[in-house]
Parts: structure tokens; sequence; C-alpha cells
């Protein structure tokens, strides 16, 4: 087990590295930033001065090897744009990126697996058919279409929630967030929603089928044949045993949700970190794209990481430390 | 089909057809009506998307045609010229939005085709190597193509553009490298199963060389999976560039795609002129479907298991 959980360990930081000289070889190939951050006025001096100042005058494998010193002490670079530490730039605004993956997160689960329990015990019937045919537009919806005919719907002709922006926020217990407060609910609403669109859709298909598997299996009989109410055998039986693949999918998909962030916080002007990508990508802020990518990678080698050491602890039958094939 | 008794029967009996496995193919296909209409609207689609520049009452992108006082009209006003009506409104810059959607139909599914396609080529190419050759080689592939289909398309194709910067061209590098990994895995997978085949021994038996066997032996039988993944690549593709484009680091404005009329019209959305982003939204929305469409039946067509 051990010896498991060191070499997958050393499996994801040589992925990390990896991903670390692709993206920042990569983000050299491209123009110039300093042309774009200078007054075009300048002369030669203080164009020179720049390109010093921000380390851009030295052979390419001694900026690399500055930026992996810089990064295992966390320090990612320096925004041309802001002048502010890259990591702390991507830090501040990582709050309110969470705090949509967590409320789309909950909204998957409290709006899937009741649909999918439901279609998966009554299959024929027409509330299930026009179930399962949504969640097919679910997943081929284009998610920045949908967000906004959300805000053409909801917020232009109904008025009901606000088109844009984030909400106050509120402390408690310790944690700084705008899902505290009314308003902030009213904000995050929207945004959620679209983030959950496809993993609602994910939520119910699966929970469909393990409905459908699992109601035929002998202990869903035998407790019916005990007399147990049909509510005790949905909610204990059935859904202990088909929450596993759903927690493990939302597990694995929560990474999943922070990527695909980054459009649903254009959309609705979320100030979180995928808006922060793409204004760096469109003003070439390379240090923040390099820092933002390399974030996003080491959370995803986390998460399976962790999905995949707990799997193993949880069902003996996936056989670990054995070689993969 | 064998030939039975040509006996002296005077009314012939209807002999079944002769069924050649392409008439077999167009007959399952047909069986469901939804996806025959999906197809028709597809080859609709893509007829349009052909002939736009001569049916369009203007070109959107020639400066002399369109004017900017008309821009922001709503559907079904007269142009300012006079020779035309714009049925479903114009944009900010005063384009008609019907030839408007027409060109950005055409760099959409140009895009969307030829990353597919190309794709399709490369990714089948190194999967079937992967199979064929085995060992260290296959291992490594597989494990690059497992790391990459690890990470969400959206964030690989992102890294791209920043890496690649914007264009035609950079857009289509990007969709291939986040696609390969798809055809390489499915035909790997195929070409695994096919090449435990007896033809494939008899093919060696004969002396054939490597590749002769693997391109025209192996590769012919991993076509099924393949043509259903090219279809759904293809509608993932479309959906992934109108994204990009949605964002900003896509196609550049002088190209725009149906992602960019509908971040164009994003803009006028809260001052309630909606349908500068609803119509190319609807266009861009059925034509993913409408090749989802056909692809869910090619499956069930194609599937082996499925097969009567």
């Amino acid at each position: 087990m051990t010896a498991y959980i060191i070499r997958r360990l050393m499996q994801s930081a040589a992925v990390v590295l990896a991903m670390s000289v692709i993206v920042f070889l990569g983000l050299h190939v491209v123009g110039d930033p300093v042309y774009l951050l200078i007054d075009p006025q300048a002369d030669q001096a203080e164009i020179e001065r720049t390109i010093r100042r921000l380390g851009l005058d030295q052979p390419i494998w001694i900026q690399y090897f500055h930026f992996i010193k810089g990064a295992l002490t966390g320090d990612l670079g320096t925004s041309f744009v802001h002048g502010t530490s890259a990591l702390k730039l991507i830090v501040e605004r990582m709050p309110a990126t969470l705090e949509i993956a967590i409320a789309a997160t909950l909204m998957s689960i409290f709006i899937g697996i009741p649909l999918g329990l439901y279609a998966g015990l009554k299959p024929n019937g027409f509330i299930s058919k026009s179930i399962m045919a949504t969640s097919i537009l679910g997943f081929s919806l284009p998610t920045f279409w949908v967000g906004i005919m959300m805000i053409m719907v909801f917020a232009v002709m109904l008025g009901w929630l606000p088109s844009t922006g984030r909400g106050p926020t509120a402390t408690f217990l310790g944690i700084t967030s705008s899902l505290f407060t009314i308003d902030g609910l009213r904000h995050v609403a929207m945004p959620a929603l679209n983030l959950a669109l496809l993993k609602i859709s994910l939520v119910i298909r699966l929970t469909r089928a393990g409905t459908r598997e699992a109601i035929h299996q002998d202990y869903i009989k035998f407790a019916r044949a005990k007399g147990v109410s049909m509510g005790r055998i949905v909610g204990v039986h059935l859904l202990k045993n088909i929450m596993i693949p759903v927690v493990t999918v939302l597990g694995l998909e929560f990474g999943n949700l922070i990527a695909f962030s980054v459009v649903t916080e254009t959309i609705f002007a979320w100030p979180g970190m995928g808006k922060l990508l793409i204004d760096s990508i469109q003003t070439l802020d390379r240090p923040v794209i390099v820092a933002y990518l390399i974030i996003i990678v080491l959370l995803f080698v986390i998460i399976n990481l962790v999905v995949d050491i707990l799997y193993s602890v949880l069902d003996p039958r996936v056989r670990i430390g054995e070689k993969a094939t | 089909m064998s030939v039975t008794d040509a006996g002296p029967v005077a009314a012939p009996v209807r002999q079944p057809a002769v069924q050649t496995p392409f008439a077999r193919f167009v007959a399952d296909f047909t069986e469901s009506r939804l996806a025959t209409f999906a197809f028709i609207l597809l080859v609709v689609t893509m007829l349009l998307a052909l002939i736009a520049p001569w049916i369009v009452p203007q070109n959107p992108y020639d400066l002399a045609q369109v004017d900017i006082m008309d821009s922001r009209l709503k559907p079904g006003t007269p142009a300012s010229s006079g020779k035309y009506t714009h049925w479903l409104g114009t944009d900010g810059a005063g384009r008609d939005l019907v030839s408007a959607m027409l060109y950005g139909l055409r760099i959409s599914l140009l895009v969307g085709v030829l990353s597919g396609l190309i794709a399709m080529a490369v990714g089948a190419a190194i999967g079937l190597i992967a199979a064929y050759v085995g060992g260290r080689t296959e291992s490594l592939i597989m494990r690059i193509v497992d790391l990459q289909l690890s990470f969400p398309a959206i964030l690989v194709a992102l890294m791209l553009i920043a890496i690649l910067g914007k264009g035609v061209d950079k857009i289509i590098i990007a969709l291939v490298t986040v696609q390969w990994a798809y055809y390489a895995r499915t035909v790997r997978g195929s070409a695994l199963v096919e090449s435990r085949k007896e033809y494939v021994e008899a093919a060696r038996c004969l002396g054939l060389s490597n590749g002769r066997i693997l391109f025209r032996h192996i590769l012919p039988n991993c076509l099924p999976p393949l043509i259903v993944v090219v279809t759904v690549q293809t509608a993932h593709a479309i959906s992934l560039e109108a994204t990009l484009s949605f964002l900003g680091v896509g196609l550049p404005q002088t190209e725009p795609s149906l992602g960019l009329l509908i971040s164009n019209g994003f803009q006028y959305m809260l001052s309630g002129d909606y349908w500068i982003s609803f119509f190319p939204g609807l266009v861009l929305l059925a034509t993913i479907v409408v090749i989802n469409l056909v692809g869910d039946q090619l499956r069930d067509v194609l599937n082996p298991r499925l097969s009567k």
C-alpha cells in the first residue's frame, strides 16, 4: 500500500514537472509580451530596462530554472499586467471559483439523484422519458449558449435574478463566502446552474442505470418480501448501493467543473480564476497563464490520486500495487 | 447470394433482392425516422453552408455592402437600400444576420469537419501502430493517451491556444491535439481484437508486408467504431470551437464562426436585442444535435452485437 502510494506520488510529480516544461517552453514561442506592455513611444533604453526587469533577456533555460526555483518556494512569477504575484492573484480568486463549483456539485446531487431515481423506478412513464430526453439535451447543448439564454430569460425578460457579478460576502465559521448572504445566493444561482447542467445530466444517467440494475437484485427482493416499506427500500437499501459510482464520478468531475468554470465565469462576469485565465490569454500575461495551468494540473493530479487511493481502500477488488497494464 | 432453381415457372416468384452491405446499411439506418430526418437536415445544412455565398442577400464582410446605419434592426425590417428584408434582423455592425449566420456556419463546419478528419487520420495511425507493434511503444503511447484524456478537452485546448495564438490553422491544430487520443484509443481497441483473427495470420503467412496488413486488412475492419467516433467528435469539435470563439480566444474577428456571432451579440443581450445571439445559437445547436442523432443511429447500426 505504501509502495503504491509512493509510486503514484512520484508519477504525479513527474506529470506536473512535464506539464510545467511544456507550458513554459510553449509560451515562449508566442509573441513577445514586451511589445504589448511597453508604451510604443518608449525609447530603446526604456524597453531594455523593462526586459531586464521582467527577466526576459536571459536564456530560456535560466528563465525556466528561476521559475522552478520560485515555484518550489511558492513564487510562480509576477504578473506583467497587474505587477503582483501571479500565485496571489490566482489564490485571491480561487474562493469565487470554488463557490460556484461547490454550488454546482450540490445542485447535481440534489437535482440529479431524485430525477435519476424516479426515471429508474418508473422507466416507461412519460415523466421519465422527458427527464431522459432533457438529459440528452444537457449533454449536447453548448454551455455558453445555455448561459446566455438563462440571462435572457431570468435576468432580462423576467428580471428575477441579477445577470452578472458576485454578490456580497459574509463570514461564517471562518469561511468568507457569498453563499452565506441572500443576495449572494441570488447571484450564485444562475452561474452554478449553468455549470451544473452537464453534471446533472450525468448524475441522472448514472443514478437511473444504477437503479435499474439494483432493483432486480436479491437484496431488494428480500427486503420487499420482508415487508420493508418502499420508501425505506429506496432510501436506504437502494440509495446506499448506487451512491458509490455517483460519488466517485462527482469527485473526479470536480476538477472538470473548475476547468469549465472558465466558460461560465466569462458569461456571468464572475470574478474567479477562469475569467482571470481568459483575460491573461488575451493580454499574453505569461506568468499568470503558467501559474494557472500549473495549479490546475496540480489540482487534477491530486484529485486523481485521492480518488485512486480512496477507491482502493473502499473497494478491495481493485488490486493495488500490481503492475498497471 | 445464391441463385436457386431457374425452373420453368411462368410467373417468377419474387426473389429476395440482392442486398449489398451498403444497401443493408441504408435499410438499417432509415429504420429510425428521427435519424433519417436528422441526416436529411445535416445534408441540407452542409449544402446551405457550401453554397452560402451564392444565396445570401449580402456578403456580410464586404464593407461596401454593409450599412452601419442598419445596425441592430429587428427581425423582418427591410434594409435601408430597399433591396431585401433582414428576416432575422441585423447585428451590431449592420450585417444581415441570415447572411452572417450562413457564412459563420461555413467556418464552423469547415473547422469541425477538417479537425475531425485530421484527428482521425493521426489518431487512427497511432492507434494502429500501438496495437501492432505492442511492447514498450504501445504502453508509452497509451500512457500519453490516458494522461491527455484525464484532462478536460477545454483545458487542453485553452492551453494550446495560449501557446499558439489565434487563427483558423491554430484552432484546427488545437482541436486535433485534443481529439486524436479518442481515435487512437478506439482504433487500438478494435485493432487488438482484429490482429488476433485468422485472416491476419493468413495474410502474414502469405508474406504480406506489415504496412499492407495494417492498412489494407486490419484498418478496414476497425472502421465501424471509428465512423461513430468521427461523428460524435466532429460535433464536439464544432461545439468546442464555438466555445473558444465565444471566449474570444478562438477564431479572429475577420473569420467569424457561429460562436463569434453569438459572442458579438451577447453585449446587446442585456438591452433586449436578443436575436443577434439567439439565432446563431439555434443554428449551432441544431447542427450539433443533428450530428449527434446521426451518430447515435450509426452506433446502433454498425454495432455487430445489435445486428439481427
